[in-house]
């Protein structure tokens, strides 16, 4: 049995800001891409336990939660998108994001890395790469080539599809599967039986940012869910 | 899989080379299908693709790597990391959340487009595209022009694999492509 646990997570708080987000345009600093809101966190005052690698851990999800932005009605009103495309701009805060979700899966016998497409297969394969696992992209219906596994899940109105190459996971291969977000948990649930149906154990699913308020953990069958931010 | 000829080959190249899977008649028929997704089921040959990149791009002040949504999303961000750089997806429409520049490119039949958000490309950085593949080239110059109009200096196009036989390079107007082996 893993114990993988570190001492915090970072919640991050948002309100909706009062303020309309600024227009922005080519000739602006980058800066002000960073943040459309300028959201305030804190990390859970558990800080009396701090030593220095949980200061350590504290600097780093202070610095990655602080560099993705939210973006107000996309797709649709009402929604406050998550864009880590942000993040991925500060080339420190991409390391800092994959070197803790390296450290938590580095030398567990971790065989296989899943990504979710299209934002799975960023954070993925630096970490199938890093641990020397495979890493198996898990896509949109007809996108890949040959022998594939399908398996439907449900959306707000209607399902779509998820697949995987058959071959690609044997029995036994202990899995962990990457998205950059969980909402629902539709899409990491259906990611989950493609495989333990090829006979995978599914160790965890790992991934940036939680909607906690979406109860996506639930979906999960009581498989662990590590996140590095919670967006509240 | 020929891999180049008439130039120094990595001792890396073969076992790369070996590990891309062909699918006939994929998506359409007549078309053979150059498939990475078992390269990266090869933790040797993966490492050594994203490596043989590293080793070429660092060093040469490069702050912004752009893949091209999806398969660029697998190959560019390990390259990013290991230099230092930016990573910035490139991706089909409606994709990218805020403010966006789009590019519309030719297909074999009607036409695609690409995007790439405002702001993530300041003028006068270096920057390199990464896909998995050139054929047409059509992907690329679209890439390549979001890029420019941004203000950025593209210094080459990095991908694993060339189909030279689709003439990718001349619809490049002059910008490199590297590539790690062709397919006849």
């Amino acid at each position: 049995m893993l114990s993988l646990s570190f001492p915090r997570e970072a919640h991050l708080i948002r309100s909706p800001s009062p303020l309309l987000p600024q227009p922005l345009s080519t000739s602006r600093p980058s800066p002000s891409l960073l943040c459309l809101h300028k959201p305030p966190f804190r990390l859970p005052s558990i800080r009396s336990m701090a030593s220095e690698e949980g200061a350590d851990q504290d600097h780093r999800l202070e610095r990655i939660a602080s560099t993705i932005r939210v973006i107000p009605d996309f797709p649709k009103p009402g929604i406050l998108f998550q864009d880590i495309t942000t993040m991925l701009l500060k080339p420190e805060a991409f390391r800092d994001t994959i070197d803790m979700l390296v450290e938590r899966y580095r030398d567990k016998g971790i065989s296989v890395v899943a990504g979710v497409e299209a934002r799975g297969f960023i954070f993925g394969p630096p970490i199938a790469l890093a641990i020397g696992a495979k890493f198996v992209p898990l896509r949109k219906p007809n996108k890949l080539p040959g022998e594939v596994i399908s398996e439907e899940y449900s959306l707000e109105y209607g399902t779509d599809k998820m697949e995987m190459h058959v071959g690609a996971v044997q029995a036994g291969d202990r899995a962990v599967v990457v998205d950059d977000l969980i909402a629902t948990g539709g899409t990491l649930a259906a990611a989950m039986r493609l495989l333990e149906r090829v006979g995978a154990e599914v160790v965890e699913c790992a991934c940036v940012i939680e909607l906690p308020e979406l109860k996506g953990r639930e979906k999960l069958d009581g498989r662990p869910l590590f996140v590095l931010v919670k967006a509240v | 899989m020929a891999v180049r000829e008439g130039k120094e080959q990595d001792p890396r190249i073969p076992r790369i080379a070996s590990s891309i899977r062909v699918v006939p008649d994929f998506p359409k028929k007549g078309i053979m299908f150059q498939d990475i997704t078992t390269l990266l089921l090869d933790p040797k040959a993966f490492k050594d693709t994203v490596d043989l990149f590293v080793e070429r791009y660092t060093g040469r002040d490069i702050s912004v790597v752009a893949g091209v949504e999806a398969r660029g999303f697998i190959f560019g961000p390990p390259i990013a990391l290991a230099i230092g750089a930016k990573f910035v997806p490139l991706r089909k429409p409606k994709k990218l959340p805020g403010e966006v520049i789009s590019e519309n490119y030719v297909l074999e039949y009607g036409t695609d487009c690409l995007e790439m958000h405002v702001g993530a490309v300041q003028p006068g950085e270096r920057a390199l595209v990464v896909d998995d593949l050139v054929a047409t080239g059509g992907t690329l110059c679209a890439a390549i022009s979001l890029l420019e109009r941004a203000g950025a200096e593209v210094v080459e196009c990095a991908c694993v694999i060339e189909l030279p036989e689709l003439k990718g390079r001349e619809r490049l107007n002059g910008k490199y492509i590297y590539i790690l082996m062709e397919s006849h």
